[in-house]
């Protein structure tokens, strides 16, 4: 969808006009009070859930398709629910490597960086076009669990459940630290080119590969790395070179490779200045119940043990600051053995959670129906 | 929820149901699948929060509407302010729990009143168990010694010391059986300990 209204961004810049790619599943009701929105983290999009067959017969599976689907927890026999790519991204919605009009070029590094309310304040103007005026509950994982989150503190009023899953309310230095070895990877690789590498023909692969390793590290945990590669050895030797010895290697390597060829350079500089800046406490001291009596909404909060990404102590200062507000806060702490990478797969404890608070969510909706209040 | 479909379920609860005011802000340590909060709320208008550690419970709380936080009761309760609750629950949980002074200065901290209730030690089947050279295994204390959650024993007299150290006053001390008051012997015929109690 295209929107030719200026967007003021939080910098003070703003995007004379934009487009925001986005898919639904379902069906939106006649009182349009059973709409989700999915919001996605680092290099994921709108493609939430189903499956797209490619000319070349690929298949490319939705990020959530686990989460979300016919008599899945997020249940879009009855929920319509909504995937919207980003800003910033390369999926789609208008981003760097789209051609800026004023200039005739694309962005490249003249693209304006963009924060989580940024992202929210576009994603509530596809609302509007849609006619939500309300949504039945706003969700998503690590940095779309921020965006959630910043959903109930800009728009109290059109978010009735929150729910923030593998998230925080703000990076720790260490957090901001790996963010920042990433994007010295790419700014520093040769091809980058300041950031217009599109007018050279070229991608900064190096860096992007550099970055991805460095992240995907940090969404895994030392116990399943150790069970899924421990100090396995690609051919059975030590090799004495500067290739691959160890398996974890490989696998990084080959993630990395992966990444570059699909990830837009830019788009992650973006992407993860946008994770740096959260920090909706900024205002208030670094105090978060005070930023958090803003919020409306009814909260479901999940953490997963092993995330040193996202730790759980992270989601327990949420649920302390939301209790001391007296909101109403459903928190789980899954035992799960896969680190930050766990909000994207499937645990048992994690999607009957999930479920449970999906079907209360609706039958709180038909019983207000039923008694004619107001949804 | 009303009243008779708690006291199908849950006759002890029922009973300990009488001494929530309406409206009241409750915390429910220990509040297993949410039925006690899910009552009440829908039939008192009380609000509230749950804690909980079994994973099995947190989705029936979610579908009771129950807000539940998952949580170890011995991690304490620093995420609530001081009197922040009219009422603190801590029904058949405080006997699992190793930091069982701790956990009752946290009730005093965050709570006006508190109700308690434990498996009552002194119940005569117990003792009779205990002369006979055994420990006892019955309905309220259903476990071996060597596999039971329940690491802290207690009676009713034992328990009202406890309170009065750590800054409660007992308002009031009932002994249930299969969810009804024991008026005669009670520290003897009683299988469940009940306390009210209220911050001094």
């Amino acid at each position: 969808m295209h929107f030719s209204a200026p967007l003021p961004l939080q910098s003070g810049a703003s995007l004379s006009d934009y487009t925001l790619v986005y898919e639904t599943y379902g069906t939106l009701n006649a009182d349009r009070s059973n709409a989700v929105l999915v919001c996605h983290a680092l290099n994921a999009s709108h493609h939430v859930a189903g499956m797209y067959e490619g000319a070349d017969g690929g298949k490319n599976i939705g990020w959530w398709d686990n989460m979300v689907g016919p008599g899945k927890p997020v249940d879009t026999d009855r929920f319509f629910v909504i995937g919207v790519n980003n800003i910033g991204s390369c999926f789609g919605s208008t981003g760097p490597m789209h051609i800026n009009a004023a200039t005739g070029k694309p962005y490249g590094a003249g693209f304006p960086m963009v924060t989580v309310e940024d992202w929210v304040r576009a994603q509530a103007r596809l609302a509007d076009e849609l006619g939500i005026r309300q949504f039945a509950a706003v969700m998503g994982g690590s940095l779309g669990g921020m965006q959630a989150m910043s959903w109930s503190l800009l728009f109290p009023e059109r978010v009735r459940h929150c729910v923030v899953i593998a998230s925080t309310p703000r990076l720790t230095a260490q957090n901001i630290a790996f963010n920042d070895v990433a994007r010295q990877a790419i700014l520093t690789d040769p091809e980058f080119h300041g950031g217009d590498y599109y007018a050279h023909g070229v991608v900064p692969r190096n860096g992007l590969r550099v970055a991805r390793m460095v992240g995907h590290i940090t969404y895994l945990s030392d116990d399943s790395m150790a069970e899924k590669f421990g100090r396995g050895l690609r051919n059975g030797d030590y090799q004495f070179n500067f290739g691959i010895d160890f398996e974890i290697e490989s696998y990084l390597r080959y993630q990395g490779d992966k990444f570059s060829e699909y990830f837009d350079a830019n788009t992650y500089l973006l992407i993860t200045k946008a994770l740096d800046y959260f920090d909706p406490a900024m205002e208030f001291g670094g105090d978060l119940t005070r930023a958090l009596s803003k919020t409306r909404a009814q909260f479901l909060l999940i953490s997963f043990t092993t995330d040193w990404r996202f730790s759980p102590e992270r989601s327990r200062e949420m649920v302390q600051a939301l209790v001391r507000n007296k909101r109403r806060v459903t928190y789980a702490e899954i035992a799960a053995p896969h680190g930050h990478d766990a909000f994207l797969l499937e645990d048992p404890r994690y999607m009957n959670v999930v479920r449970a608070y999906y079907d209360r969510v609706w039958q709180d909706m038909n019983d207000k129906t039923k008694t004619g209040a107001p949804a | 929820m009303n009243f008779r479909e708690l006291s199908v379920l849950r006759a002890d609860l029922a009973f300990i149901a009488h001494w929530v005011r309406e409206g009241s802000q409750v915390l429910d340590l220990g509040c297993g699948d949410g039925v006690m909060l899910e009552y009440l709320q829908t039939d008192k208008r009380c609000t509230g929060y749950g804690i909980e550690i079994d994973d099995a419970e947190i989705p029936a709380c979610a579908a009771r509407g129950v807000s539940v936080i998952q949580q170890d009761l011995e991690a304490g309760l620093a995420i609530f302010a001081d009197n922040s609750f009219d009422t603190v629950l801590c029904l058949s949980a405080l006997q699992m729990t190793k930091n069982v002074e701790g956990i009752l200065r946290d009730i005093a901290r965050v709570g006006r009143e508190a109700i308690v209730s434990f498996p009552n030690f002194a119940y005569w089947p117990h003792r009779v168990s205990l002369m006979r050279g055994r420990m006892p295994v019955s309905k309220s204390l259903p476990y071996e010694w060597y596999d039971t959650p329940n690491v802290r024993c207690a009676t009713i007299n034992d328990f009202k010391e406890l309170a009065n150290q750590v800054g409660l006053e007992v308002l009031e001390c009932k002994a249930l059986h299969d969810g009804k008051p024991i008026a005669f012997l009670p520290n003897w015929r009683g299988s469940l300990a009940v306390f009210r109690l209220r911050k001094k």
